[in-house]
């Protein structure tokens, strides 16, 4: 049974529900979401749902940056596993050093942020990335680097925090130049838009669903 | 393909205190190019140009005052971009897909330009005028040096700005952009042989003091 495919309907449904009146956060809808749809298709189907929800019902910048750590975990687990199932050589072999490095660095400053301001980061996630060859991985490189900058450029507006937004600036410039880099090996345009697309956090989550196992 | 820097073709360096950005001015008795490498040892807290909030007074002066005067500066950086792509693609220095990447990118900055244009006017401001521009396009390797220089300190002066955008929705526009910039830089560094990111893991934020020193050779008037 697909979780997304149950779900996805029943969100759209509370949403109408608590659309007047109550000040819901978008998380909190989603945390009410899983739970009716819990109440459709029995408990067992809604656990892992109610965890992320729960996880996303973060408020403000501390819930911001762990949706980022999250983030920075698949992409540096993502590199750190290329480095022996990618078949990389050469270009491709350095690219995936540097941009695993600079992953690692970034799930190590949100770390340090989330902490700084009281919060408590997520634990690490495990991953399953289906990719066979080469070819396979640059694509699913591309569509998480792209993810990525649209994640960040889509969350970046609701920072409270100046010098919370100036680093996540500073990190999705990075996540930007990895995306052009990545896309250059897979042979594609490195800047496709002259405006990158900005993502929900409920778009990238649903993105990044299945590669979380 | 790849072109590399010429460490002798170095003669100028200039320590800029509020960035900690070096910059390092291409010499050679003609017009100088301003080329500028991170400091090795800069660290993200404490580049934060303009984090304190509030818009920068060489901004505001020259620009206007809040959101309109950060969008006129980064209109006029937009101009200068698209004119200088316009000039290489005109110049007949490049060919092939070296000339498809330069005219995809003169487009992507001129749709900047449109929207930036808009965003002033939607927010009941001026949009700045379009600079007279000049550029040295000697050879092929001084001008892919120098696009590479013109968008890095593009997207460092995007960043260098976010912080003191107030409306949500200009930031938003401003942040869709500053990406597309890093991007156009890293595509540039990897055809120059230099790395993607080369302040590391975290981009170095430019203040526009010194964006706009380094752009002053190239405007006219």
């Amino acid at each position: 049974m697909n979780k997304q495919e149950l779900a996805q309907p029943e969100l759209a449904e509370v949403h109408l529900d608590v659309a007047d009146g109550a000040d819901l956060s978008r998380s909190e809808v989603i945390l009410k979401g899983a739970l009716a749809a819990g109440a459709v298709y029995g408990a067992m189907s809604v656990a892992p749902f109610v965890s992320r929800a729960l996880a996303m019902s973060e408020t403000g910048d501390v819930g911001i940056l762990n949706f980022a750590l999250t983030l920075e975990y698949l992409e540096s687990t993502f590199y750190e596993e290329a480095k022996r199932r990618a078949g990389a050589s050469g270009e491709l072999k350095s690219l995936i050093d540097l941009i695993g490095r600079d992953e690692d660095e970034h799930v190590g400053a949100l770390t340090e942020t989330i902490k700084k301001l009281g919060g408590k980061p997520v634990a690490e996630p495990k991953f399953d990335f289906p990719y066979k060859n080469t070819k396979e991985f640059l694509e699913l490189a591309r569509t998480f680097e792209d993810t990525g900058v649209s994640a960040y450029n889509g969350a970046a507006p609701q920072i409270k925090s100046k010098e919370v937004l100036g680093a996540a600036g500073s990190i999705v410039q990075v996540e930007a130049r990895h995306a052009a880099a990545i896309r250059l090996q897979n042979k594609q345009e490195p800047s496709p838009d002259a405006f990158d697309p900005t993502l929900s956090k409920a778009q990238v989550l649903k993105a990044v669903e299945p590669f979380i196992a | 393909m790849a072109v590399r820097q010429e460490g002798n073709a170095l003669s100028r360096v200039v320590n800029d205190p509020v960035s900690r950005r070096k910059f390092i001015a291409l010499g050679g008795g003609s017009a100088a190019a301003a080329l500028l490498v991170a400091c090795g040892s800069d660290d993200s807290s404490t580049t934060t140009t303009s984090a304190s909030g509030g818009v920068e007074p060489v901004i505001e002066e020259k620009f206007g005052k809040g959101d309109v005067g950060i969008l006129n500066y980064a209109l006029t950086l937009e101009y200068l971009e698209t004119a200088f792509y316009a000039d290489v693609a005109k110049s007949g220095l490049f060919k092939g897909s070296d000339l498809a990447t330069i005219r995809k990118f003169g487009e992507e900055e001129a749709e900047h330009v449109t929207a930036l244009t808009a965003f002033v006017k939607k927010l009941g401001g001026k949009p700045a005028p379009k600079p007279k521009t000049e550029f040295p396009l000697k050879s092929a390797k001084s001008v892919l040096e120098l696009a590479g220089t013109v968008e890095n300190l593009g997207a460092a002066a995007y960043l260098g700005q976010a912080a003191a955008i107030k409306g949500a929705e200009v930031l938003s526009a401003a942040l869709s952009i500053h990406s597309v910039e890093g991007r156009h830089a890293a595509a540039l560094n990897t055809l120059l042989g230099e790395s993607i990111t080369p302040d590391g893991a975290f981009a170095v934020p430019a203040g526009a003091p010194e964006v706009l020193k380094s752009v002053e050779p190239f405007i006219v008037s």
